[in-house]
């Protein structure tokens, strides 16, 4: 167990490394960094003064430590659109991002395990094919297209949701729903399928022969063993839900992470586009990591290997 | 030696080609098949499908309605976007790119961590653990923001987006491939190849690739339609393919603003990108079923 968890905290990180050092490289190697800091209207002062301030004239491993550095004490310089610190762009839309991930993820669970043990328990009834074909749409559907298909009917068509920003309680429902979507589309697959081996294994027989209901059978018994399989892939879950937010926060202009990297694309604000992306990438690390080491405590099978 | 003494399951193809092939298409999907081969031929022929240019801007002729709705005319059917482009040959030609990158980054993601895979599950020891941790690294990253910064840093270009996707698609083919490779280790035909002094390269190339074949094909099916996605989305986020250049993800982007007032504009490459994607899926799937039981879970 303590190998295990040594082993997985070594592993991430070590990706946060290796995407810092790629980034940190790709930069320095591909051109002047300098250039991609600062606005193309710049004037060749202004370049001369930055490099110097940057630091670009040290040697590599000096700056790599610079970067690093700045990076852990949250300092990730300033926009070059809004001239203000990233770092306080970054702490206003954080928790608007959060709020729909967690929302999407209530969303999923809401939805997914409710249609896998229906789909399970209708094995090849109309029903289960319904299920299974919400589910195999659902990981064909591009989120952000799904986005705009619910704002074109539910806000274009109806004038029943609003379509863009946030606000109360209706803000959440279209942008939760197309993000959440994706996950709910393979959790029910692999719920089903799960759940169906459950319900063919011998503790099944077992309690079917004790004379429990079938409620208790699939909804107690069942589920809880099947829930494993999907449990051990909620750290990919939420790597899923985050990096997909990205796409449904530009659809629906919401005020998170994701249109905030929208935009340092847009207007070639590079600050802005590495800060995003590596916070980011470090939440999708970490949680995944927390996710694992918290099953691997609640798994015996792991947790004695 | 003849692989088909080892494995019965592979065959050399012999003469009675034609009726084996129908015979194994029995049960297949067929609307899905149908998809994929429409979807490859508008790609190859893109400039014979279509006499329009997927180019040209013409301002008078934006955002007219397809050719079923009041203002649309039959020389545009799927109408124009917002700068009077037709939007069926940027379908046809948008094809095309999805094609061009599915292919090429498969191929470079995919034999690179076939590679990397039969390498690792071959030798063992340092090497296998070596090389799986790299692997597992590269599982850790977030395909779609990497590729942002990738692109971002290097310019967006086709080829960027290509080098962004393969740089972390190898790793999965990788960890499979590397558990097919440790369960084949103890078969016994391989102990012969060693007795036989078979090189390692040719016990890899001739021996342990044909078996692992039947899985690498199911999820390279099953990888394109990730593939399209990716590239979609990167696309419409401004960091894939840049404009003019039609894709089927910028031209989604192109259309967000027009949602509520040329809906048609974003409604075409939508369902292109998910008949495509269900039907790689649904592909994979049956292939799966067929060739290889043992993945379902996969």
């Amino acid at each position: 167990m303590q190998r295990y968890i040594i082993r997985r905290i070594g592993e991430a990180v070590l990706a946060l490394l290796a995407l810092s050092i790629i980034i940190f490289l790709m930069v320095r190697l591909t051109g002047d960094p300098a250039l991609l800091m600062l606005p193309p209207d710049a004037g060749l002062e202004a370049l001369e003064d930055l490099r110097h301030s940057m630091g670009v004239d040290k040697p590599l491993v000096v700056q790599y430590g610079l970067f690093i550095r700045d990076y852990s004490t949250g300092s990730f310089g300033d926009s070059l659109r809004s001239k203000s610190p990233v770092s306080e762009l970054i702490k206003d839309r954080l928790p608007n991002s959060m709020k729909l991930v967690g929302v999407a993820a209530l969303i999923v669970i809401l939805i997914s395990i409710p249609l896998g043990v229906l789909s399970a328990v209708y094995k090849g009834t109309l029903i289960d094919t319904a299920c299974t074909g919400i589910a195999v749409l659902g990981q064909a559907i591009p989120v952000f297209w799904l986005g705009m298909l619910l704002i074109q009917f539910f806000t274009v068509s109806l004038g029943w949701l609003p379509s863009s920003g946030m606000g109360g309680f209706t803000h959440y429902i279209m942008p939760a729903f197309s993000l959440g979507f994706f996950t709910v589309a393979a959790i029910t697959r692999l719920l089903r399928s799960s759940l169906l081996e459950a319900l063919d294994s011998e503790y099944i027989k077992l309690a079917r022969i004790k004379g429990l209901s079938e409620f208790i059978i699939v909804w107690k018994h069942a589920l809880r063993n099947s829930l494993i399989s999907v449990v051990t892939l909620g750290g990919i879950y939420i790597a899923i839900l985050i990096t997909l937010g990205i796409l449904v926060e530009v659809v629906f202009a919401w005020p998170g992470m994701g249109r905030l990297l929208y935009q340092g694309i847009v207007f070639r604000d590079f600050p802005v586009v590495q800060a995003v992306v590596m916070i980011s990438a470090g939440i999708v690390i970490t949680t995944s990591l927390v996710v694992d080491i918290a099953y691997a405590y609640l798994d015996p099978r792991i947790r004695l290997q | 030696m003849d692989n088909s003494l080892q494995n019965p399951a592979i065959k050399p193809a012999k003469a009675s080609l034609l009726p084996k092939v129908l015979a194994s298409l029995k049960g297949a999907p067929y609307i899905p098949l149908l998809i994929i081969v429409v979807f490859v031929l508008c790609a190859i022929l893109a400039n014979l499908i279509t006499t329009q240019d997927a180019y040209s801007v013409q301002l008078p002729n934006r955002l007219i309605p397809p050719f079923w709705i009041e203002g649309g005319t039959l020389n545009h059917p799927l109408g124009t976007d917002p700068l009077g482009r037709d939007i069926l040959t940027r379908i046809i030609f948008g094809a095309r790119v999805s094609v061009i990158i599915a292919l090429t980054a498969l191929t470079i993601g995919g034999g690179f961590g076939t590679l990397v895979g039969l390498t690792a599950g071959f030798y063992g020891g340092k090497i296998d653990t070596l090389l799986m941790r790299f692997a597992d690294i590269t599982l850790a990253f977030p395909l779609i923001l990497f590729a942002i910064l990738l692109v971002m840093v290097l310019g967006p270009s086709m080829v960027n987006v290509i080098i962004a996707i393969s740089l972390v698609l190898w790793a999965r083919y990788a960890r499979v491939i590397r558990g097919e490779v440790l369960g084949l280790m103890q078969r016994d035909f391989i102990a012969r190849a060693k007795v036989s002094g078979a090189s390692d390269w040719r016990i890899m190339i001739r021996h342990l690739l044909p078996n692992v074949m039947p899985t690498l094909i199911v999820l390279l099916t099953l990888q394109v339609g990730w593939v399209i996605i990716v590239e979609a989305s990167l696309s419409f986020l401004g960091a894939g393919i840049p404009p003019p250049t039609p894709a089927w993800g910028s031209m989604l982007a192109d259309g967000r603003e027009y949602v509520s007032t040329a809906w048609w504009v974003t409604t075409a490459p939508g369902i292109s990108i998910m008949l495509v994607v269900l039907a790689f899926n649904l592909a994979g799937d049956w292939l799966r079923e067929r060739l290889d039981p043992k993945q379902r879970g996969l």
